[in-house]
């Protein structure tokens, strides 16, 4: 039986959230106390060598993506924590910051020392008003404290477009913007915000970096996957006994994510697919399920780890109705700038409703393929790359259920 | 009129305030008055369209009016499949209107959205943005009676 392990979430229900001096009990901010004593360019590659990789999907190398803001030299450099949290099936974040709102700014001042800046944002979906009240008075608190010293951190709501998740649109939204994506080269660390050098992580990551800095990188390293090692918070949604979240190291396979924590499918069914990392990513079979959740291990299976949502059917599902709701999903926060994905999108989403209905063609299972294969290689940003996966994954590994749809 | 100005004028020197701004102005009134558009254009110094451009692009944000409550119903996949169709005729035969729409009396609006991150008891609503969880038809007229 395969067990959690709680490192982001060590001090989950065993710390008053909005009071700092029990942050400080546990041991808060000895981490930033630690990194301060250190030079910059040791810090970053502590941070480098425990191997760390972003949670919020994409998995770059925390410590090196640092690197490259601290190498520009500028005057001027911003910390920025992704809280936008939209991939459905996804809560993880909040629960980090309901609980331990303290560890995510400590890991953001960490940052913000390695690299030389002074300001922090923390982006917060709009969706959580009562998130964005528990972030400002912990920072009130770490400021009269005086815990952070000269680094300042504001938080900024975002107003319900899944897009802004993606960096450079929650850069613009920040701004004041639309939330449209940028062209890419310059990447955010070199030139972000207002243009400046900005480091973008999302909240995991950021909490994760306290404990590195006091436990150390070789101690971090050595928890479970080797090239993307660590723990992962997963929360389970859909046919699944227990819709928990929980903290596992990145060796746990999707079995044991999904029957010892999450105990089976209830009511005796059987299992039929899961979809983990969220809307965008694929949907996983049986013969699949013991592939290990790591970063690599999931990309190996065409899947994704994305941000940890595990949404688990049963053998009463149909795989066309689910599908259908996604792709509305993405024809709806497509943010129109490119038009592989802006007409992609709703291309993809009208094939579908025909299929659903009864009404699609053999022709519209080869178009779909094709459609999706252009659009994960034409679309300008993620959102457009990994819009097709549910579709591509499901004609798939789930070809009867389209066939069971045709005209 | 210039109750929108005193509103806008406070995030006028934060950079990028157009959108807290925006916020602020959805607290006070639930939707963004299409007046209050040209206001902030004005005291951001961008053009109305860039103004409006903003406002209309986040789903979070309504310009022109709409109920006192506003009710959303979370379709993304996990609720879709724990039944958020049903919760939706509930809603809509209790409250006589279609989704999209405000009741007579500008008390209710429904309106769809995507997840909101309370996915541990699907099906989900908000009620002005507070969540209510493992909502079921039943539950509904309770709901709604809160609504005073
Ligand atoms: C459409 C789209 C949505 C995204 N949404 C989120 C999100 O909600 N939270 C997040 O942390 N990263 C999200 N990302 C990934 C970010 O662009 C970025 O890679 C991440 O914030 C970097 O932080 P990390 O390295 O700590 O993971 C999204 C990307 C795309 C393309
Ligand atoms: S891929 Fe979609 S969301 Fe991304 S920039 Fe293009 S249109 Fe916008
Ligand atoms: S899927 Fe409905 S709240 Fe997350």
């Amino acid at each position: 039986m395969a067990e959690e392990m709680r490192i982001v979430l060590r001090n989950y229900g065993k710390i008053d959230p909005l009071n700092i001096e029990d942050y400080l009990k546990a041991g808060g901010y000895k981490g930033l106390e630690k990194a301060r004593a250190m030079s910059q360019i040791d810090l970053i590659n502590e941070v480098k060598k425990s191997g760390l990789r972003g949670r919020g999907g994409a998995g770059f190398n925390a410590g090196a993506k640092w690197s490259f803001s601290y190498n520009t030299g500028a005057e001027v450099k911003y910390v920025v924590c992704n809280a936008d949290e939209g991939e459905p099936g996804t809560y993880k974040d909040r629960i980090i910051m309901e609980n331990d709102p303290q560890s995510l700014l400590e890991g953001m001042a960490i940052c913000g020392y390695a690299i030389g800046a002074q300001k922090g944002y923390i982006y917060c979906r709009g969706e959580y008003p009562y998130v964005v009240d528990i972030l400002n008075q912990a920072i009130d608190q770490a400021k009269a404290k005086g815990v952070l010293g000269d680094f300042d951190i504001e938080v900024r709501m975002g107003a319900g477009a899944y897009v802004c998740g993606e960096e450079t649109a929650l850069i613009e939204s920040i701004e004041g913007h639309r939330g449209e994506p940028r062209f890419k080269p310059p990447f955010p660390p070199v030139a972000g915000l207002w243009s400046n050098p900005t480091i973008v992580n999302n909240v995991e990551t950021f909490a994760n970096i306290p404990v590195i800095l006091e436990k150390g990188a070789d101690w971090y390293s050595s928890i479970g996957a080797k090239s993307y090692p660590g723990t992962k918070v997963l929360t389970l949604t859909g046919d699944v006994n227990n819709r928990i979240f929980i903290e596992v190291p990145t060796d746990t396979t999707i079995r044991q994510v999904i029957y010892d924590f999450g105990g089976g499918i209830p009511d005796n069914k059987k299992f039929k697919a899961v979809q983990i990392g969220g809307t965008s990513g694929g949907f996983i079979p049986e013969s699949l399920l013991d592939t290990s959740i790591d970063f690599d291990s999931m990309s190996g299976i065409g899947a994704a780890l994305g941000s940890g949502a595990v949404f688990v059917m049963d053998e009463t599902r149909d795989i066309v109705d689910v599908v259908q709701r996604i792709t509305k999903f993405f024809e709806h926060e497509s943010c129109g700038k490119c038009t592989p994905c802006r007409e992609g999108t709703k291309r993809m989403n009208e094939i579908i409703c025909r299929l659903n209905s009864g009404q699609g063609l053999a022709y519209d299972l080869t178009t779909l393929e094709k459609l999706g294969r252009v659009m994960s290689v034409a679309c300008l940003c993620g959102l457009g790359q990994a819009a097709p996966a549910p579709v591509l994954t499901t004609l798939k590994h789930f070809a009867d259920d389209y066939s069971a749809h045709l005209n | 009129m210039s109750a929108y100005i005193n509103i806008i004028q406070e995030y006028k020197d934060i950079p990028g305030g157009l959108i807290e701004a925006y916020h602020a102005l959805q607290r006070e009134y639930n939707y963004i008055p299409e007046d209050a558009i040209a206001e902030a254009a004005k005291i951001f110094g961008v053009s109305e369209a860039r103004a409006y451009g903003v406002a209309t692009f986040y789903s979070y944000f309504k310009v022109g009016e709409r109920g006192r409550y506003v009710i959303r119903i979370c379709e993304s996949a996990p609720c879709h499949v724990a039944g958020a169709a049903e919760v939706v005729k509930a809603l809509e035969q209790q409250l006589g209107i279609k989704m999209g729409e405000t009741t007579g009396d500008g008390k209710f609006t429904l309106e769809f959205c995507e997840c909101v991150g309370q996915c541990q008891a699907t099906p989900v609503i908000t009620v002005n943005s507070k969540p209510y969880l493992d909502v079921s038809p039943e539950k509904i007229p309770g709901i709604l009676s809160e609504c005073q």
